[in-house]
């Protein structure tokens, strides 16, 4: 498989970051070559193969539904580019 | 301090600057304004991206206050560098990448909180590559990192490998007594290979992932960069531990991997498995390989020759689930609570700015195959295909175990260290080809350490790596001491960037 300029576009967009035109081309070369060289999975017989899901058997640990931690928003904002009121502050999304 | 009587002092392995502390041959704070001004003169090496001299002497001050009381931990007073990948509770962690070009984090990684709880000392963060996406650390964004080692002859700039780049240039170079790195396909062996130091990637769920900045949540560990197997291990001894905060941490006693160091290997089998020789393969990365081997039978190991199958197929797998993950993972620097943020028309827009901005070529491009690989109608023909593939990894390696192979041996690296640029090309994938060996481990989650071997003809160090059983980290210290023993350390002798 490899894609077009409009799925670079696309992709870019989902992804949430800006491209320009002139990125555009060079970009579909890079991710067609590193499509290309993944390509070669399709080789691989997985019939009947379970995907991995832990690498190391475990199960998931479970605790007590308590609150264990917080009550610092001060902290969790101090790198926040703008806060207001003890929260995190982004350009108007509802109208 | 003289550049002579301060390198008496940073010259000490780990292991023999811990006792010169215990026997109070000379302190803490001693040790440290040492590698202070070691530091100093390496700027050359562009190793580390943050000194924090304050903070070191004022650990060091109160590692020497507890050696006068006789509370001293098992690294008290031992200077380390740590990669920029570990958050450290008020000192700038970036992961050297733009986007969290001033992030300061209110709290400390797990890894590193049980380094200063037994006494080390931080000298400063260490360069890697962006986010650590790369095997050469020149995908930083503060600059390339440089190897101390130089081909003979030859003033050429080389990379220490990556992304743990910068700490393995700093281990080598001795401007650090050992380092915390982290290793996600490779990024803790390779450099230690490229470096001439010793590197372990613990088995997935030894170390905490608590407080690491998240690349590849199904892959990354954080593991030691040490001068010798014995400071490696430990330097583990101290990072490993359950941690209640990681899910995926395991809750099993860590032991005395110290003790383990120059424990008989005799009757060991040790696999070498015949798909790790590529084509292509150096001659001397090979005749390497069968002196490793040599090492290990004269030890009493027992040389078997084994079959991993699906080896071809774990780079190509490990791209699609690396780059998935990391799609999911970095979706979070969003200019809204990391601090880089460049406004924009609406909130999408904003969005889109500060990634296109903050995030260098290599993370962009990552980025994007991974959310490619995960977007509608493509997930089960790339993800979920990895995901089986991966399945089928581990499965060779359960094979091998489970017929009484008790590790494997294998080159750590394709070729050594390589000029700065010259991988920098068109095609990405030439640079991703220097996982092939080391990528493996990380699919099937299990342990493996890179111990140097011999030099290249041009002067280069060369590494093996020992692969090990889910939580056979004590078995690799063995072999890896066996290797070490026989091979010698390996010290850079031109000290050219004082």
């Amino acid at each position: 498989m490899s894609v077009d300029q409009a799925t670079v576009r696309r992709v870019a967009h989902l992804a949430r970051i800006a491209v320009t035109e002139d990125e555009v081309a060079h970009l579909q070369g890079e991710l067609n070559a590193i499509l290309a060289f993944v390509e070669q999975l399709g080789e691989v017989d997985t019939d009947g193969v379970e995907p991995m899901t832990s690498v190391i058997p475990m199960t998931l640990p479970l605790r007590a539904d308590v609150v264990s931690d917080g009550g610092y928003a001060e902290r969790v904002l101090a790198n926040a580019p703008a806060s207001e009121d003890g929260f995190f502050a982004v350009p108007k999304v509802v109208e | 301090m003289s550049t002579s009587s301060r390198h008496e002092l940073t010259r000490l392995t780990l292991t023999a600057a811990h006792e010169g502390l215990s026997e109070g041959h000379f302190t803490a704070t001693e040790l440290t304004h040492a590698y202070l001004g070691a530091i100093e003169a390496a700027g050359d090496l562009n190793a580390y991206v943050l000194a924090t001299p304050e903070k070191a002497l004022d650990m060091a001050k109160a590692s020497d206050a507890r050696y006068a009381a006789g509370t001293a931990g098992p690294l008290e007073g031992i200077p380390l560098g740590v990669k920029d990948m570990f958050a450290t509770e008020g000192v700038r962690t970036t992961a050297c990448s733009n986007i969290l070009k001033n992030f300061v984090p209110p709290y400390e990684s797990t890894v590193t909180s049980r380094l200063w709880k037994d006494g080390a000392v931080l000298l400063g963060k260490l360069n890697q590559d962006e986010f650590a996406m790369g095997s050469s650390t020149e995908s930083s964004a503060f600059g390339a990192a440089v190897n101390p080692w130089r081909r003979n002859g030859s003033t050429q700039k080389l990379v220490p490998g990556g992304s743990s780049g910068g700490s393995a240039a700093a281990v080598a170079a001795q401007i650090c007594a050992g380092a915390a790195g982290t290793d996600t396909g490779g990024s803790i062996r390779q450099p230690a290979a490229f470096t001439g130091t010793v590197g372990i990637k613990p088995t997935y769920g030894r170390c905490s992932r608590w407080g690491v900045v998240a690349y590849a949540s199904s892959l990354d560990q954080a593991g030691p960069i040490a001068r010798s197997v014995n400071d490696a291990a430990l330097l583990l001894r101290s990072m490993a531990g359950h941690d209640p905060k990681d899910s995926t941490s395991v809750d099993m006693p860590v032991p005395d991997y110290e003790a383990a160091v120059g424990a008989s290997v005799k009757g060991k089998r040790i696999g070498i498995p015949r798909e790790y020789r590529v084509d292509g393969m150096s001659p001397e990365i090979a005749a390497l390989w069968d002196k490793g081997a040599n090492m290990l039978r004269a030890a009493g190991a027992e040389i078997v020759d084994i079959s991993l199958p699906h080896t071809k197929y774990a780079l190509p797998a490990y791209y699609i689930v690396a780059l998935a993950e990391a799609s999911s993972n970095l979706a979070r620097y969003d200019g809204v609570r990391y601090g880089e943020r460049v406004a924009g028309r609406d909130i999408v827009d904003m969005y889109e700015k500060t990634r296109a901005s903050g995030f260098g070529d290599e993370v962009r491009r990552r980025i994007m195959v991974g959310t490619y690989v995960l977007s509608a109608g493509y997930y089960d023909a790339y993800y979920l295909k990895a995901q089986k593939v991966r399945t089928l990894i581990k499965r060779d390696f359960e094979t091998v175990f489970a017929q009484g192979i008790d590790a494997v041996l294998a080159p750590a690296t394709p070729s050594p260290a390589f000029g700065i640029g010259e991988k920098s090309g068109a095609d990405p994938v030439e640079m991703y080809l220097q996982d092939v060996f080391t990528v493996t481990l990380n699919m099937a989650g299990l342990p493996g350490i890179a111990v140097p071997a011999g030099l290249s003809s041009e002067g280069l160090p060369l590494g093996l790596q020992l692969i090990g059983r889910p939580f056979g980290e004590e078995g690799l210290f063995s072999l890896g001491q066996v290797i070490e023993e026989a091979a010698g350390r390996f010290e850079v002798s031109d000290r050219w960037w004082e």
